[in-house]
């Protein structure tokens, strides 16, 4: 137990200054959307789609006021409640795109670089060709087809979002798991007679999926970044069925003109706050595992007055 | 090889004289002791060769004399090369000398050259930096005089780095710290990353040197053949501080120090026919053993040896040894000529 | 021996463009397989309301929809050979021709904002991992994520609601309706057609269109740049040939400009190249923020419509757009850095 908490406390003990600093910020902000996207039921005056209460109809763009905190919007809803309820949005769909990600990408990966061969060759030309294509551009298209099998849900959004940046996991996977094969280690694995299956579980696995964890957080980043973008153009969650930030602010571009600033800007700051939160891990952590970037923390130096007695023991 | 004797090496002023240099690094844990109160002078066209063992701060030398040092290090000490302390230079005055009068040769060749840089822009911009009145043409020539001194065709002036082999890029390595005839050049481990025989055109080379220059060399190396080879003196360094120093073949013949001794006789030859080893590993340089460093490991140490430092003494032959088993007797106190302890050779062994 | 390098460049720009077909062709396949999966008939998706069950068979007929897959994989690949993208199924237009009418507007959004990016960033990225730890490299890194975190459409809903009315400019649209009804179209791209006309009104007008959008996208870009410019510089100021360039006495600002700034830039323009490609797809919510009348903008119109004709012609002419730039990139590439051509 001491070993992990040892290991996570590695990042914040190995940094100094101002590296440290983005990581603990970074983590503050991604936690408190969390614990909004746990606690959403809680947390949130009223349900995301609530447009009365007791029979009495919510303001339509209402500024913020004791009841309504951050005012209310063009359809009545509540629009601290849809921030609230936003968050829970954003992580499951985040969360569950980059759980498909790894768990297809990651073996995927590693069996395509370790068995190598022409279903390996296909494979990175595939994935390079998918990686190339304009990720936005990719989830446009996605949920194009999607929301036309599925309907605009949260899996249908999470499964467009997976098949953009699948490639990502596929392809640094596959390149460590290259590398890594040659490594001495394996040879003397295979020698004393290890079956492949043995030998990508427990040797290489570990060694390879270091990199996975900053790559999951910049892409967590990014996705919410994505999600909201499909909501913003009305190509995801549509209003009715979950909150979700994107989604409201293209209602709020509509009433931007006539001077109503709060349907939009707290939505958008709640997207800001946690891509900010999220991207400030993952470069922590990048600092933190790349040792060329890493600043360890010196202590100075001092070169101690001479003595020319050799009585002096040192 | 032209023999100088000793008479030669001290009618000339040194070239470099170094008095007690200290260089400690700064880490997470406390201050590495790397270089702990060295000196040594050095004559115009000799070479003395370092040797020891990894981590003895022989590299750390080399780099504290030419001012390359990592962040958080800090030296002291006196390192007077031309009539003026290197260590209290302002960082201008450093690295005018750099390149000019002070040169260095790098361990890894391959990674030590621009990869966008043509080799005859390298030469353009070292000799420029130093001598901008230059024209083109006299740049031109310089270089190509270099590349030819190395044995390098000039066709390949042009060509970039990655298009030569390694032994041939530490040649371009040589070649570019000696373009501008500095009087004193550092060789930090030039051959360790190279094959046998490219190794030995590169010392046939640093030989040369002498010969040709007049250039004096820190021939810094693990490889005690080499020294045998291409040295002059040698000193030997363990644990932040040179134990013995002299001319090659005396020291070699007759060493003083017991590491001397074992070093020594640990070098594998034609003759070898056992293994033999120092038992033990260098001690930490955070934290280094009271007294002699190498008594934990010293098959030859006294009492007095875990509790006084050495004193540094004339060695029989000529040169420098610190040991107490070569004196003074006057400042051993009584009874710190018996052996020491068997058991506390143990637990460094375990160390 | 080996001549100098040069000699084998244009075998690797041979390599690379041979490179490209098989590329492109992955692609293609990608595109069509992808749009494909829908369930349905495309053409029912599309004009379900407007046409009678007849009509719709007809269409279906007439678009080649009731043949074999297979062959319609054939009959797509070989129109995109012919560069025939396909038709609207909305109003029966040539995607060609309206990737005509509307890329201009695309393009010089995306180049404006790109320049932006690049005058910006790098020069940022340089200034932060020189001085690493400095105020300067914490505000610019600051900058740098918040640039990134910050989506389009928030910001240019800050700027209207903030700074437009204020400023005088506007937010909207690419001109003026006059301006667009005046300006001769001579390479369909307004951008140019307008410098074309010298109407000194026109221009300013436009470029005041221009200004908001642009600038934005290019702001939010150029966090990309600093991030990665500055990791390139921590990196090369750290490598053994700067360090061998510092024991010849090579002055430290010759140094950093020389050795360090420049290698670190050689990685980069391969990712400034890419990030070019990126831009096109960011372009879609640029244009919607913006209400500018570019292909982005057209495409989200056609999506709405489920209107799949148009969407696979213009999905796959920005595929292949993307991979022709990344041979450019290559290509560039090759030519700074003589290490790639072998």
């Amino acid at each position: 137990m001491r070993g992990v908490l040892k290991l996570i406390a590695k990042p914040f003990t190995d940094t100094v200054g101002l590296a440290r600093w983005m990581l603990v910020i970074g983590v503050v902000l991604t936690a408190v959307f969390v614990v909004c996207a746990i606690f959403a039921p809680w947390l949130a005056p009223y349900g995301f789609a609530q447009s009365s209460v007791d029979g009495a109809r919510f303001p339509k763009v209402g500024a913020p006021s004791g009841t309504h905190w951050f005012g209310t919007d063009r359809l009545f809803f509540d629009v601290f409640s849809r921030v609230v309820w936003g968050a829970r949005t954003a992580i499951l769909v985040v969360v569950l795109s980059i759980l498909f990600c790894v768990v297809i990408g990651v073996p995927l990966g590693l069996v395509s670089g370790y068995f190598g061969g022409w279903p390996d060759r296909i494979l990175v030309l595939v994935m390079d060709a998918i990686f190339a294509f304009p990720s936005f551009l990719l989830a446009i298209v996605f949920s194009f087809l999607l929301t036309g099998i599925i309907g605009g849900s949260v899996i249908a959004v999470a499964l467009s979002l997976t098949a953009i940046y699948i490639p990502q996991y596929f392809r640094v996977v596959r390149n460590t798991t290259v590398s890594a094969k040659e490594a001495t280690y394996v040879e003397a694995a295979r020698a004393i007679g290890a079956t492949d299956g043995v030998v990508m579980r427990r040797y290489l696995f570990g060694n390879v999926v270091q990199s996975v964890p900053v790559l999951a957080t910049l892409n967590a980043a990014d996705a919410i970044l994505t999600l909201a973008g499909l909501g913003f153009l009305g190509l995801g969650i549509q209003s009715t069925d979950a909150a979700e930030w994107g989604h409201d602010l293209n209602r709020a571009l509509a009433d931007a003109g006539s001077g109503v600033w709060w349907t939009g800007l707290y939505p958008g700051l709640a997207i800001v706050l946690l891509v900010t939160g999220l991207t400030l891990v993952g470069e922590g952590l990048n600092e933190t595992l790349n040792p060329t970037l890493r600043r360890r923390r010196l202590l100075p130096v001092v070169l101690p007055a001479r003595t020319t007695t050799s009585e002096e023991v040192r | 090889m032209e023999l100088r004797d000793e008479s030669d090496a001290h009618s000339t002023e040194p070239v470099i004289s170094a008095r007690d240099v200290r260089v400690w690094y700064g880490t997470t844990r406390g201050a590495i002791r790397a270089v702990d109160g060295v000196s040594f002078d050095l004559a115009p066209g000799e070479t003395l060769g370092l040797v020891g063992e990894s981590g003895c701060g022989k590299s750390t030398l080399g780099r504290g004399l030419i001012g390359l040092l990592p962040e958080g290090a800090k030296r002291d000490g006196e390192v007077v090369f031309n009539g003026k302390d290197v260590l209290s230079m302002t960082p201008k005055e450093a690295y005018r000398l750099r390149g000019r009068e002070l040169g260095m040769i790098f361990q890894e060749p391959l990674t030590r050259l621009n990869p966008l840089m043509r080799i005859s822009e390298h030469f353009e911009e070292t000799i420029t930096q130093h001598e901008p009145d230059l024209g083109k043409e006299e740049v031109r020539r310089r270089g190509l005089e270099a590349l030819r001194l190395m044995g390098i065709p000039p066709t390949r002036y042009k060509s970039y780095p990655h298009e030569f082999s390694g032994g041939m890029r530490q040649r371009l390595m040589i070649a570019l710290a000696l373009v501008l005839r500095p009087a004193f050049v550092v060789a930090d481990e030039p051959t360790t990353a190279l094959d046998v025989l490219v190794e030995a055109q590169i010392v046939r080379i640093l030989n040369d040197l002498r010969k040709n220059f007049n250039t004096s060399l820190l021939l810094i190396t693990h490889n005690v053949g080499i020294v045998a080879e291409a040295c002059d003196r040698v000193a030997v360094m363990y644990a932040g501080r040179i134990v013995e120093q002299g001319r090659v073949e005396d020291v070699f013949r007759n060493p003083q120090h017991p590491y001397t001794r074992e070093l020594l006789r640990s070098t594998i030859s034609l003759d070898t026919t056992g293994l033999d080893f120092i038992p033990g590993a260098p001690p930490d340089l955070v934290d280094p053993p009271d007294g002699c460093r190498f008594h934990p490991r010293c098959p030859d140490a006294m009492q007095v040896c875990a509790t006084k430092n050495p004193i540094d003494v004339e060695r029989a032959g000529g040169g420098r040894v610190e040991c107490w088993l070569r004196g003074p007797e006057a400042e051993i106190p009584a009874g710190g000529t018996q052996p020491l302890k068997q058991e506390e050779l143990a637990v460094a062994d375990e160390a | 021996m080996s001549r100098s390098g040069s000699g084998s460049l244009p075998r690797y720009i041979l390599q690379r463009v041979l490179l490209v077909i098989p590329m492109i062709w992955v692609i293609l396949t990608l595109v069509f397989v992808v749009l494909r999966v829908a369930p349905g008939d495309p053409v029912s998706a599309a004009l379900g309301g407007k046409l009678n069950a007849d009509a719709l068979e007809q269409r279906r007929q007439a678009l080649g929809f009731n043949r074999p897959l297979i062959e319609q994989y054939w009959e797509y690949l070989s129109a995109v050979m012919r560069l025939d993208f396909g038709t609207t199924f909305s109003d029966n237009q040539p995607v060609l021709h309206v990737v005509r009418d509307k890329g201009g507007a695309t393009l010089s959004l995306t180049l404006a904002a790109f320049a932006i990016a690049l005058v910006v960033g790098i020069p940022l990225g340089l200034l932060a991992g020189r001085y690493r730890d400095s105020v300067a490299d914490v505000l610019i890194r600051f900058f740098g994520i918040l640039s990134y975190a910050a989506p389009i459409f928030f910001i240019g809903f800050l700027l209207q609601v903030y700074v437009a009315q204020p400023l005088g400019l506007p937010t909207s649209g690419m001109a003026s309706p006059i301006t667009v009804f005046t300006v001769e179209p001579k390479t369909h791209i307004l951008l140019i057609d307008v410098f074309f006309s010298g109407d000194g009104t026109a221009i300013t007008d436009v470029l005041k269109h221009l200004l908001l959008p642009a600038a934005t996208l290019g702001l939010l870009i150029c966090g990309v740049f600093i991030r990665l410019v500055r990791v390139n510089i921590l990196q090369t100021m750290q490598s053994d040939y700067v360090e061998a360039a510092e024991a010849r006495g090579i002055s430290p600002s010759k140094v950093t400009r020389k050795h360090a700034f420049r290698n670190a830039l050689v990685p980069v323009i391969t990712v400034v190249g890419l990030q070019f490609a990126l831009l096109l797809g960011g372009a879609v919510l640029t244009e919607s923020t913006f209400n500018w009348p570019g292909l982005g903008n057209e495409l989200v119109k056609y999506i709405n419509d489920r209107d799949y004709g148009a969407v696979q012609g213009i999905i796959t002419i920005f595929a292949v757009a993307v991979v022709l730039i990344s041979l450019l990139v290559d290509i560039v590439n090759a030519l700074v850095d003589p290490r790639v051509r072998y």
